[in-house]
């Protein structure tokens, strides 16, 4: 009898070990659904991604010398077209980039040139902001260029994450490593972290103002903050967008850039 | 006297020639290190000075701790009210405005697209204003390869190398690509009107020379500069003066928070410029001390050798009745002679080769292709006023102090011993 009991106890033991040990898998599980960084990752990317997008923004960058603010038409088709043309102010009005793959050209009304933008200038910073035409340009999914794994649950802004760790497949990426919060219940980041090969720090992004827009989840502002500079960071805030439609193919050709 | 040790050195050659061949080496050698080491580090910190340093320069406190990013975000602004004030402080001292930037070069073909291009390092100097010293000072006059200096605004200077890596010609149009001072985009077509070598691989890798207004222009930096440089009259660093200066200024611009008050540095704090100054008055002490240290042990030790040589012929001459100090007077007397000569001729050795080097010099740029530092590519030597006698004193003392140990041998000799000998 005493053996009986003495297993008894054993066996509760065990089992609340393992219950605190596999809690935060199954409070995924429980709360979320239980799906998969990978399944996450897709989720994310659906909301991101789409055939084509149109979209005016600001872009507002807290520098050292002030405040300055840019005004922009953007037009893209997956993530290989894109063109934008910047509307204000006076001094980079009618400034335009073209990137087609992994190419891209600018257009400066002033010198009347379009020049191509490669090598080391690519991770210039665009208009002095926190972002790189490198940055301009990553729109690549999510799914096809990292692996991921979700390290925990968190909560920011009052919302329920999970905290994905993405790790790059390919070395040619700019961000080895990178830490997304994500909301679970709309699947759009909410924060992220960008980390060098070295494990260094080098972005953090802020985005809010989510938005149901065509059926989708989208983050309307975003705060980009590069770790390397000084200043307040940059403010990306996004007017209007339009998803899939129609665009001119004409609408990414060089000549379109005069 | 005189006469007669001379006659007898040039009679007995065993007893001159060893010690004065070591003496022209010995001198010669030292001569030449003192004049190379001078030239060589004189050239790194003249080049320095006057591409990036100044004697004095003067940032803003923010620019100054990101230096190496050449930050023109950071840069100093009301630059116009700065020279006023500095022309009142120190109206001796030459003070240009400089903007040092980087960006795109981009070439266009017939279609006005990218033909070639590449990353530049540009400078933005007083080319154009009537008597600015700041282009004989960068010697681009004497550097121009191909073409000429900018005449008019909108003309500009690549370096030889990169010139011809983009396939442009003078007179042909280029475009600058980069960012203003605020981080606005920068695009402005020049015309290259020529192309220059400065002799240092970092610089003519891919240097652009603007004049400074085009640069403002360009970059949107009306009455601002990223550095002001500062040069003593004399042409030559002097680094107490250079601290008191910044010791004057630091009193009128002490805001250690805010990141745009100007502050004033000297040659010494940039570029390790410091620790090469130091270094080159080592290295020219450390060797003179090596020399006459050497040259004593050789030369005691060939005078010991000429000593046991001669050790009949000073006992002989103790025999005859004449004084270990006349003996000893005497071998110091030729020593004299010796070294006198030695020194003579060593200098004048090294002191011809320094000058046919210092007009010609070595051209050791295949060393230093990917050289990242700011170091000249033809390493040349400097004549100084020390050179004449750097070499000439510590040959003759050496030689002196040589025989001077050998020859207290003498005083310990026994006459009784040394009549023995003579039997």
């Amino acid at each position: 009898m005493k053996n009986m009991i003495t297993l008894n106890t054993r066996k509760t033991l065990i089992t609340l070990l393992s219950l605190i040990i596999l809690l935060p898998y199954l409070s995924i599980s429980l709360l979320g659904q239980t799906p998969t960084a990978q399944q996450i990752l897709e989720r994310i990317d659906r909301n991101q991604s789409a055939d084509s997008r149109i979209f005016t923004a600001s872009m507002i960058i807290h520098a050292q010398r002030g405040e300055r603010t840019m005004e922009m038409k953007i037009w893209s088709v997956g993530n290989q077209k894109s063109f934008t043309e910047y509307l204000a102010p006076a001094r980079e009005k009618g400034t335009k980039m073209l990137k087609l793959a992994d190419q891209l050209w600018m257009y400066s009304p002033s010198a009347d040139r379009t020049i191509q933008i490669s090598g080391h200038m690519l991770r210039q910073s665009v208009m002095g902001s926190d972002l790189s035409y490198e940055d301009m340009m990553d729109d690549q999914r999510l799914t096809d260029n990292y692996d991921a794994q979700v390290v925990g649950p968190d909560t920011l802004g009052g919302r329920d994450c999970w905290v994905l760790e993405l790790r790059a497949r390919s070395t040619d990426l700019a961000y080895q490593r990178r830490k997304m919060w994500i909301d679970r219940e709309r699947y759009v980041p909410l924060k992220e972290e960008l980390y060098a090969k070295s494990g260094k720090l080098l972005k953090q992004t802020l985005l809010s103002d989510v938005k149901l827009i065509d059926g989708r989840w989208f983050p309307t502002r975003v705060v980009y903050q590069d770790m390397l500079k000084l200043g307040g960071g940059t403010e990306f805030v996004i007017h209007e967008i339009r998803f899939n439609v129609p665009i001119a193919e004409s609408t990414f050709n060089k000549s379109m850039l005069k | 006297m005189i006469r007669f040790l001379f006659k007898g050195l040039l009679r007995d050659k065993q007893r001159s020639l060893l010690p004065i061949i070591v003496v022209i080496i010995g001198v010669f050698l030292t001569v030449l290190m003192h004049t190379w080491i001078k030239g060589v580090f004189g050239d790194v910190v003249d080049f320095n000075a006057k591409f990036a340093t100044g004697h004095v320069k003067i940032m803003t406190r923010g620019y100054s701790d990101k230096l190496e990013q050449l930050p023109n975000d950071l840069a100093l602004t009301g630059v116009d009210d700065l020279l006023a004030e500095l022309a009142v402080i120190s109206p001796d001292i030459q003070w240009s405005s400089r903007i040092r930037f980087g960006g795109l070069v981009d070439v266009p073909d017939e279609n006005n697209e990218t033909k070639t291009q590449g990353p530049a390092v540009a400078w933005g100097i007083d080319l154009l204003t009537p008597g600015s010293p700041e282009a004989e000072r960068m010697k681009i006059p004497s550097s121009i390869i191909r073409g000429r200096i900018p005449e008019k605004p909108g003309e500009i200077l690549l370096s030889e190398d990169f010139a011809k890596r983009l396939e442009v010609e003078p007179g042909q149009i280029v475009t600058f690509f980069g960012s203003t001072m605020l981080g606005g985009m920068a695009m402005q077509n020049f015309i290259l009107a020529g192309t220059v070598r400065f002799g240092t691989q970092a610089v003519d890798r891919g240097a652009l020379v603007m004049d400074l207004e085009d640069a403002r222009l360009v970059l949107d930096m009306p009455d601002a500069a990223g550095e002001v440089l500062g040069f003593f009259p004399s042409g030559l660093y002097e680094d107490d003066r250079a601290k008191a200066l910044v010791d004057a200024f630091a009193e009128r611009y002490h805001d250690q928070e805010n990141l745009f008050e100007p502050t004033m540095v000297t040659l010494r704090d940039q570029n390790d410029l410091g620790s090469i100054v130091d270094y080159m008055d080592v290295v020219t002490g450390l060797i003179s001390f090596i020399f006459i240290l050497a040259m004593s042990l050789v030369l005691w030790n060939a005078g010991l050798l000429g000593g046991l040589r001669r050790y009949g012929e000073v006992g002989l001459r103790l025999a005859m009745g004449e004084s270990k100090g006349q003996v000893y007077r005497s071998m110091l007397g030729e020593a004299v002679l010796i070294g006198l000569v030695g020194s003579v001729i060593g200098t004048a050795l090294a002191l011809g080769i320094s000058y046919w080097l210092q007009n010609n010099g070595i051209d050791l740029s295949g060393m230093m292709k990917g050289a990242s530092m700011m170091l000249p590519s033809v390493f040349r030597t400097q004549v100084t006023t020390p050179a004449f006698y750097v070499g000439f004193l510590p040959g003759l003392f050496a030689t002196v102090i040589g025989t001077g140990l050998a020859g207290i041998g003498i005083y310990k000799r026994k006459t009784a011993q040394l009549f023995k000998e003579l039997e």
